[in-house]
Parts: C-alpha cells; structure tokens; sequence
C-alpha cells in the first residue's frame, strides 16, 4: 500500500521533471528572451550585461536548474507583456476556471451517470433510444457553436441571463468565488453549461457501454440467481464494478476540462486562466506560456494521483499488488 | 418425491432466417435427493434446459410450449416478480466458472450476509453466524478468519466452495449445476462432486447436473438425460443409459469418450459430416489431392533430411528435442526499489528429450507450467537457466532466437484455442500460404494455392474451404486447419498444447485420430500437452509429470497409467472419475 503510493509519488516528479523540460525549452529558446524584454533602444553593452546577470550564459544544465528550482519554490518569474509577476496572475485567475470546471463536472456526472444508468438498464426502450440519439448532437457539436447558441437563446432572445464575464463575486481572501452570489450563479450558468455538455455525452456512453458489459457477467447473473432484489444487483453490485474504469476517465475528463475551457472561457470572456492563456499566446508572452504548461501538468499528475489512491479505495486487487 | 417435472419443452429464438427450435419436447423429471445429469454436445440445449428452469431465458428466447412444474406450480406461468422470490428460496444456481462467478469488490461476508437477509428476516449478526457455520461446512478452512476476504484471494476450487455456501444459504430445493466442475482440475473436481453428493444425500437436495464430461455424469449422478440437437435421446439411471447404451447415438458417443484404462489404435469416427455451406459450389484446384499432399510432404521432408545429412560431421543420433536443467522465471509483478526481486518461478531442472516419431505427453494440474514449457521451446517465453537444444544445435531464449533460425520451422505449435488462433480477417488460403512464402518451400503462386487444396483435403477438409475465412469454421474444422498450417512448414516436432479441451468428446475423437494418422504418416514427434489424462493415455509413448514446474515422473506410458511410482501421480490418476462401467 504505501510502495504503491510512494511508487504513484516517483512516477509523478518524473513526469512534472519532464514537463518543465519542455516548459525551460519554450522558455530559453522560443525567441531571445532578452530582445523581448528590452526595447528597441536598449544599447548592445546594456544587453550583455542584462544577458549576464539573468545567468543566460550559464551552462544549460545549471539555467535549467534554476528554473526548475523556481518553479518549485514559487518564483515563476514576469510577464513581458503585463510586467507583473506570473504567480499573482494565475493565482487571481485560477478561481475561476476551477470553479467553471468543477460545476460544469458537477453537471456532467449529475446528468450523465442516471442517464448511462438509465440507457443501460432500459437498453431498447424508446427514451434510451431517444437519449442516445440527442446526446450524440450533444458531442458533435462544436463547444462554441453550444455557446454562442446559448448566448443567443438565453442571453439576446429570452435576456434572462448575462452572456459575459463573473458577474458580481465576494473575495474569501484572495480567492474570488462567484458561487456565493445569486448574480454570480447566474453568470456561471451558461459556460458551465457549454462546457459540461460534451461531458455528459461522454460520461453518459461511458456508463451505458461500462454497466451493460457488467450486466452480462457471471456475478450479476449469479447475484440474479440468488433472487437478490434487483434494485440491489444493479445499484450496488453492477454500479460498483462499473464505476471502477470510469473512475479514471472522470479524473481525465476534469483536467480537460480545466485546461481546454480556452474556448469557452474566450466565448464567454469568462476572466479565467484560459483567457489568460489566449492572450499571452496573442502577445507571445512566453514565461505565461511555459508556466501556464507546468500549471496544468501538475493539475493532470495530481488528478491521476488522486484516481489511484481512489482505486485502492474501491478496488480490492489493487489494494494487494501494492 | 417429485421435485421438478418438465413436460413437452419447446423453447424457440426467432432470427432473421426464420424460428430457430433451441429445444424440443423435452421431458424431465428430478426426484428430491436426485443428481439428475443432463449431458451433451455443445448445441444441444443443456444450458437452455437450466436457464429455463432458473427463469433466466436470455431474450429474444421463449418458451413455446410445455410446463416447468415445481411442487405443484408450474413456474412457466409465473410473474417476474413472484419468480424472482423463487430465485434463491427455492432454486439455486451454480455457474461453471468460479474465478467469473463471484463479485471481485465485494468480501464473501458481504455477498453472503445479503443473499442470506434477502431471504430471511433475520440480523445481520445472525446471517454472518450463518455464513460462517455454512462456509465451514463446504470445507473452507478457518471459515471465521477468511470470511472477510474477497474472491481473488480464494483459489479456484475455493472459490466453486464459497459458490455453492452461497447457493445453499438460503436452502434451495433444487440446485442447477452448469458445469461446475469444468474450469477446476481433477483433483479439485473430485472433491466438489463429492461435496454435490452429500448435498444430494444428507439436505435431499435435487440437482440438475449439466455437463458435457461423460466421466462426472458417472461419477455422481443417479440418473441421465443425453440430449443432441435439443432433443432427448435417451434416459434412464446412470449405470444402464451410460454403461449400455441403446441409441445410436450414445453408443457412438461413449465409443468416442477416451479411457484411462485403455489405449485405442483409433476411435471410432462418429461425426455426421458438419455441412459448409455453399455445399453445391464444389469445385476443385485442377492436380490438387490428398495424395498430391502427401507426396509433397514425404519429398520435402526427405530433401531436408539429405540437406541435414550432408551438412552433419559426425553421425550421431541427436534428438528432435533435448531439454536439460531448464528455469524459466517470470519478471517479478512489482520490481523492487532497491533489491532486486525475483519473479515467479514457474519451471526448474527439466530434464527430458523426445526423439523422431515419439509422443511424449506432459501432464499436470493447472499452474504447473505445462503451458509456460510449450512456450518456452518454441521461443516466445525466455527460458533463464539450462538450455534447449534440436537436432544437437542449441536453441537460444526466444528474444534472441534470429527470425531465420531454422528451429523455428521445425519446431511448430497447435493452441488451445481454435477460436483465437487463426486470424479472422485472413482467408484460409491466406493462413496456409504464409508458411510456404515465409520459408521459401513454394515460390509459384499457383503451386501454392494447389498445395493448400491438397493439405486441406489431407486434413479432411473440402478444398473450397480456402477461399473461405476461419470465422465461418466449427471449432474442430479450425483446429483441423491450424493442424494444416503447422503441417505445411514440414514441422519435425509438433507441439500440441492442450489441442482438444475446447472441442466436444466427438470433435476430439476426430482431431486425435487425425494427429495420429499424420503422425503414423510423417514419423513426427509430438510434445502433447494436456490436463486429461485419458487423452494423453490415447497419444503418449512416454508420459512427464509436472507439479509446481517440477517433474515428478516420467517414463514408459504404459507403466505410468498402470503402475505410477510417485505419489502425486497416484493421486492424479485416482482422482480422474473413472469410467469402468464404460467397459
């Protein structure tokens, strides 16, 4: 158990020492660093000795060494474009997405997992039937095209909600929630909504296709056999064991969702770390970038380390391999 | 008392190709305390019989016509709901595999402790003393201390245990047993029957054995029922219907179940040729003939022989096949942090060697590396210690084995299963072909596509069977073609691993009468890996036993079925059901 979770733990640095790698590379080498930060009237003398004291001419390994000593402690450097300091930027746009991603989550597993539950119990009756074949719009649609539909429909059209921004939000020290306010509820609404429907469709037919695979083993038909109610056999034996691969894609899906609400975020101008990221693209804003990237690994490495430690939970054989 | 009647059961599928009669006017009758066997082919509608006893007839299946009358109620007539009271209370279900059959997230307490409170209205205290008394009583060990363990850390026979306290905590009456015992080895097998019978004995339980392994149905059951095709062919109690049979068909299918008592030259061939469909479109390859085959594989074999005469220095007799001090060790689950862990052994110090024409059989149970030795000859497990050599050229581990290493012609594999063993997006002409490009033994492509009719006919089977893919084969028409493409590579050493176990007792007749033809034929030698005893007694000159990937015993065939020396070969043969009253 703790080898499993130490092992879990090694596996994690080495894939975070990985990521910065390629973050110190987009970093040190997408562009000269100097010329970027420097105008155009900046002498070549001041250059030099800006390049110097930067320890730009250090050994590769040694740069790469500071940068990954920084990052773990914090330091993650200045914008070019802004000048302020990188963390404090993230650090007053993470609320947001993490808030847009956990209730568009919310609404993909509250709406998703009846759903698959429900198709996969009532395989061919015409509301399961009726289900799939909505749900399959539901992913091929393109996630903008939801959202400027649900802008138009709710926000131009019938005007019951506000089509851009957080709305009004309370500060719980730095963090800024809009989850405390009527208004901004309101406002959280819309994207999360567009952002969680592609989810639900995905979660939903993972469900369906997980327990009616389930719902054909011999357990459940063993269980069946036993004469145990069937509310017993398909909400606690066949739930179980199906939840056991979804686990995994759940966790995967939520890091998506936080590091491709991009388009969403853009849609609705919804200030989080997304539109951020839009822009520092638009401004070749390469430390944002880079940081931006070992951000959202670690949220992913942190997600998976969480779904395994959730499996030892549920599952027994791995609770013993370890 | 009569327990279960079943009269005049029809029970049909619609398709789209019109209604398909699954069973057919079925008549059956189970006395409490009776172990009734229902035995057959696969297709012959035992599992329908059970399923529509337990009232779990998968759709779209239904019952057309007959009654299922329990106590005085005909079950056919009853609502879900109220059959589903019946599921447990009244009848109970065993399934075939263990390792399948029960819930891997939840503790046997767990599955117990509901299916007991589903029933009865008692605490949860209470059940769990149930449980526990009940666990004891199939012969768990230390019932109290593994009762909050979960499946997988119960063996397979265990497991089958925990199945059957499972069924029995809730005291059926009638108890339908869907092969229970074919996924466990014999000595396992022995002591579930035994435990079935007691059941039947001392709680007057009724079972309703289905099986297609004639041995249990002699071992344990009082009276038998032989279906074919869903019909009933004969009944009666055990001893008369299996000991002397009066259909035809039971004759001949009790003519094709191997004994272990008694080697036959050749079994009698019972099969009714399966049609292929398309059966007007006969054409043949222009030449190509089962005689063609055969001349071609004598000359090759004899050009190859030449060859090796030539290039052998010295004239000694090598063997096709000596195996010394061999280990094989699997890479540890888990490698260790810091010191390094060794992984499973799962052969050491085999000793043995095979010469031209010789049929050496390799027994044992499940886990005793019979598999893992078969795979490590022909190179697709990495032996760690000893060595392989053929023909006295050493055999390197399969990794660093060249592709072009001649050993990999000679020596050839049949698998287990038919069913995965030949690639269904190839047409059969396709599977037979690579063998002749691959090893150059053919060039023309026309000369190719005449040799593969004629192999195909030297296995029996038609040659149009090579534009056709391996999907639309029986499993022994496709072990018969995985029989022809190890042929085609002029093999000197099959080696057959488990080459019968999936196939029905008629199916298998046929494929070991045709190994020992080709055999006879060619003057190959057979490494023939199996778990039946009875099968490697019809094949093996010589017999190895492998225990925990030891030998324990090997030796003379003969000898070692009549008179074994090691005391684990004793055991595996008295446990073997016997089938004296087939004699």
């Amino acid at each position: 158990m703790i080898s499993y979770v130490a092992r879990r733990l090694l596996q994690s640095v080495f894939v975070m020492l990985a990521v910065s790698l390629i973050a110190f590379t987009l970093f040190r080498f997408v562009g000269d660093p100097i010329a970027q930060m420097v105008g155009q009237e900046t002498s070549l003398e001041d250059q030099a000795r800006l390049r110097s004291e930067m320890g730009l001419n250090d050994p590769l390994i040694t740069q790469y060494g500071r940068f990954v000593k920084n990052l773990a402690t914090g330091e993650f450097g200045y914008s070019y474009r802004t000048r302020q300091p990188i963390g404090e930027m993230i650090l007053s746009r993470l609320p947001a997405t993490l808030e847009l991603g956990f209730v568009s989550l919310l609404i993909s597993l509250l709406l998703g997992i009846p759903a698959g539950i429900y198709t996969a119990l009532n395989k061919d009756s015409f509301l399961s039937n009726s289900i799939l074949v909505v749900t399959l719009v539901g992913v091929s649609v393109p996630t903008f095209v939801i959202g400027i539909f649900l802008i138009y429909l709710f926000g131009v059209t019938l005007g019951w909600l506000p089509t851009f921004g957080r709305g009004e939000v309370v500060e719980i020290g730095w963090w800024k929630t809009n989850l405390l306010t009527i208004d901004g509820w309101r406002s959280l609404i819309l994207p999360a909504l567009t952002l969680g429907v592609y989810q639900v469709t995905l979660t939903m037919r993972l469900i369906r296709s997980e327990m009616l695979e389930v719902l054909r083993t011999d357990y459940i038909k063993f269980a069946v056999a036993r004469g145990i109610n069937y509310r017993t056999v398909h909400y606690r034996h066949a739930l179980k064991n199906t939840m056991v691969p979804v686990i995994t894609i759940i966790g995967l899906q939520f890091g998506g969702i936080i590091a491709f609400s991009i388009v969403t975020e853009s849609v609705f101008q919804w200030p989080g770390m997304g539109l951020l990221f839009l822009d520092s693209i638009r401004y070749v804003d390469i430390p944002v970038m880079s940081v931006y990237l070992v951000l959202i690994a670690l949220i992913f490495v942190v997600i998976n380390l969480l779904v395994d430690l959730l499996y030892v939970v549920i599952d027994p054989r791995v609770r013993l391999k370890g | 008392m009569t327990l279960l009647a079943i009269k005049d059961l029809t029970v049909r599928y619609p398709t789209r190709f019109g209604e398909f009669t699954a069973i057919e006017a079925i008549d059956l009758t189970i006395k409490e305390g009776e172990i009734h066997g229902l035995v057959g082919e696969s297709g012959a509608g035992k599992s329908t019989i059970g399923a529509v006893v337990m009232g779990l007839l998968e759709s779209p299946g239904y019952i057309a016509n007959g009654s299922v009358t329990m106590l005085g109620t005909d079950l056919t007539k009853l609502n879900l709901d109220d059959y589903h009271q019946r599921r447990g209370s009244e009848l109970g279900m065993i399934f075939q595999d263990p390792q399948t059959s029960l819930n891997p997230l939840f503790t046997i307490a767990d599955q117990l402790v509901t299916t007991i409170q589903q029933h009865n209205d008692v605490s949860e205290s209470t059940a769990r003393q149930q449980a526990i008394t009940l666990l004891d009583e199939v012969g768990i060990n230390d019932a109290e201390g593994r009762i909050d363990d979960y499946p997988h850390q119960f063996s397979g026979g265990m497991r089958q245990r925990v199945v059957i306290a499972l069924v029995l905590c809730t005291n059926p009456k009638l108890i339908v047993a869907d092969e229970p015992t074919t996924a466990l080895d014999v000595s396992i097998q022995k002591r579930i029957l035994v435990l079935l019978k007691q059941l039947a004995k001392q709680r007057g339980v009724g079972i309703l054995l289905i099986t297609h392994d004639i041995g249990v149905i002699a071992e344990v059951c009082d009276r038998v029922t032989v279906l074919r095709q869903g019909k009933v062919v004969e009944n009666g109690p055990t001893n008369s219907v299996i000991g002397s049979p009066t259909h035809e068909y039971t004759i001949g299918l009790m003519a094709a179940v191997p004994l272990i008592g008694k080697r036959l030259d050749r079994f009698q061939n019972i099969i009714v040729e399966e049609a292929l469909p398309d059966e007007k479109n006969q054409w043949r390859v222009p030449g190509a003939s089962a005689e063609y085959a055969e001349r071609w594989l004598h000359d090759n074999y004899q050009r190859l022989q030449n060859q090796e005469q030539a290039l052998a220095s010295t004239e000694t007799d090598h063997a096709i096949l000596a195996v010394s001090d061999l280990e094989v060790r699997y890479p540890p689950e888990n490698p260790g942090w810091f010191r390094k862990k060794l992984g499973h052994q799962a052969l050491s110090d085999i000793d043995f060697h095979l010469h031209r024409g010789e049929v050496l059989g390799v027994v044992g149970e499940s886990g005793s590396g019979k598999s893992t030795l078969a795979k490590a000859i022909v190179g697709l497990v990495d032996y760690t210690q000893g060595s392989i050599s053929s023909n006295g050229i050493v055999l390197e581990p399969g990794s660093r084995r060249s592709r072009k290493n001649e050993a990999r012609r000679r020596l050839q594999m049949i698998f287990q299963d038919p069913y995965s063993s030949l690639n269904n997006r190839r047409t059969v002409e396709q599977i037979l072909s690579e063998p002749l490009k691959f090893y150059s033994l053919v060039d023309s492509r026309a000369d190719r596509r005449k040799l593969v009719a004629s192999v195909l006919e030297l296995v029996e089977m038609p040659q149009q069977t090579l534009r056709r893919y391996p999907h639309q084969f029986s499993g022994g028409q496709r072990q018969r073609i995985a029989i022809a493409r190890s042929l085609l590579c002029l093999p000197d050493l099959l080696i057959c691993d488990e080459p019968t176990s999936a196939l029905d007792v008629s199916i298998q007749a046929h494929v070991l009468n045709l190994l020992k033809d080709l055999q006879d034929e060619f003057n190959m030698a057979i490494l023939f890996i199996s778990h039946n005893l009875a099968v490697v007694r019809q094949m093996a000159d010589r017999v190895v036993v492998l225990k925990d990937g030891e030998v324990v015993e090997q030796g003379d065939s003969d000898v070692f079925f009549t008179a074994p020396t090691a005391e684990y070969s004793k055991l595996l043969l008295r446990e073997t059901p016997s089938l004296s009253i087939l004699d």
